[in-house]
């Protein structure tokens, strides 16, 4: 009945639809061997790395890692700073 | 005869793997093909009750392997069907008493003789696993719509590729339409989204799974048994047969029929 009302009021996912997503969350870090927290140590570390040769907006840049079957890619998107403002 | 070898096996424990693995030898041998299943679950034997085979067992598969017995005396032959046999598990002994080249090994020796080898693995991912993945043709991975056994699955079918062993094949095993209806189950297409890899069976939840290995009777041989005609059909598609998927939801099932009724399909 909880979940009835719930779903009424547009409050929670289904149990199901919420296992799904744990689980897909759960098998990228399973097969990677990445960690949530080796994923932003790493993203860190880009952004300190390309910095050094690009100005980028860190606050937009995103990584995380796609999968397409059991074949995974990681994607960086790394938006460059906009000229106007540029600091040089 | 060019035996296949097939390993069922999950990663987690109590997915079904010997339930499987009884009712696959048992529809097989039903189709007339020669079958020997093995129990690799040292230490742990169990598909010689699912089998009801319990009380004809004299060696077993240590005993094959460190050549106290000949290979055909360690093959039990099933009550039913005489192209039907089984090489349990000794019950004393532990995983390391047998290596995975002895399996290699054994298995090389039975392939001129059957049709098919069903290899029934322990759970774990340790050397009990290493042993029934070794002579492996085909892996077949059974899993629950359930988070911990889909993880578990996934991590099998991981070690399967690194293995370079063709892609494993899916059993999603106890499956209730109702509850997936509510949204409160996995669906098979979720759990097949998630894995990735090909599905070879659905297999519904079906209390009559348990009465019928209660009397040692796999529920294969039930005609009435939703489950058993969903191993039976697995077992013809490991014979290569292009078998239609079982609807399991009745409802869903009458519409659908209707729908393709009113649309001229067949």
């Amino acid at each position: 009945m909880a979940s009835f009302l719930d779903r009424l009021f547009g409050k929670s996912t289904s149990s199901a639809e919420s296992a799904k997503e744990r689980l897909h969350l759960v098998l990228v870090h399973d097969r990677t061997d990445l960690s949530p927290e080796d994923l932003k140590s790493l993203k860190d570390r880009l952004i300190q790395v390309i910095s050094e040769y690009v100005e980028i907006n860190a606050a937009d840049t995103e990584i995380q890692i796609q999968v397409e079957g059991r074949e995974q890619t990681l994607i960086a998107n790394i938006p460059l700073q906009s000229p106007r403002l540029r600091r040089r | 005869m060019n035996g296949r070898v097939v390993t069922i096996t999950s990663g987690k424990g109590g997915v079904g793997k010997t339930t499987t693995t009884a009712n696959l030898g048992l529809a097989l041998a039903s189709l007339g093909q020669n079958v020997v299943c093995i129990d690799t679950d040292i230490g742990l034997r169990n598909l010689d009750v699912v089998m009801g085979l319990e009380n004809r067992i004299v060696y077993d598969l240590v005993d094959a392997i460190e050549g106290r017995c000949r290979l055909t005396q360690a093959m039990i032959r099933d009550r039913r069907y005489a192209n039907l046999h089984l090489i349990p598990a000794a019950q004393t002994r532990d995983k390391t008493a047998i290596a995975p080249s002895d399996m290699v090994r054994l298995c090389n020796e039975l392939r001129p003789e059957v049709d098919w080898i069903i290899i029934d693995s322990p759970a774990g991912i340790e050397r009990g696993f290493r042993n029934a993945l070794a002579p492996a043709d085909e892996v077949l991975v059974v899993t629950n719509p359930e988070v911990s056994s889909v993880r578990d699955a996934d991590r099998i079918i991981g070690l399967v590729e690194a293995d370079e062993k063709a892609p494993a094949k899916l059993i999603i095993n106890r499956i209730n339409p109702g509850m997936v209806k509510r949204g409160d189950m996995l669906s098979a297409s979720d759990v097949v989204d998630l894995l990735a890899i090909p599905l070879i069976g659905i297999v519904p939840e079906d209390e009559s799974v348990l009465v019928s290995t209660n009397h040692g009777q796999p529920v294969v041989l039930n005609e009435k048994s939703k489950a058993g005609l969903a191993f039976f059909n697995i077992a013809r598609r490991l014979m290569g047969e292009d078998v239609p998927w079982i609807e399991l939801d009745e409802k869903a099932s009458l519409l659908m029929r209707l729908g393709k009724l009113f649309s001229g399909g067949s």
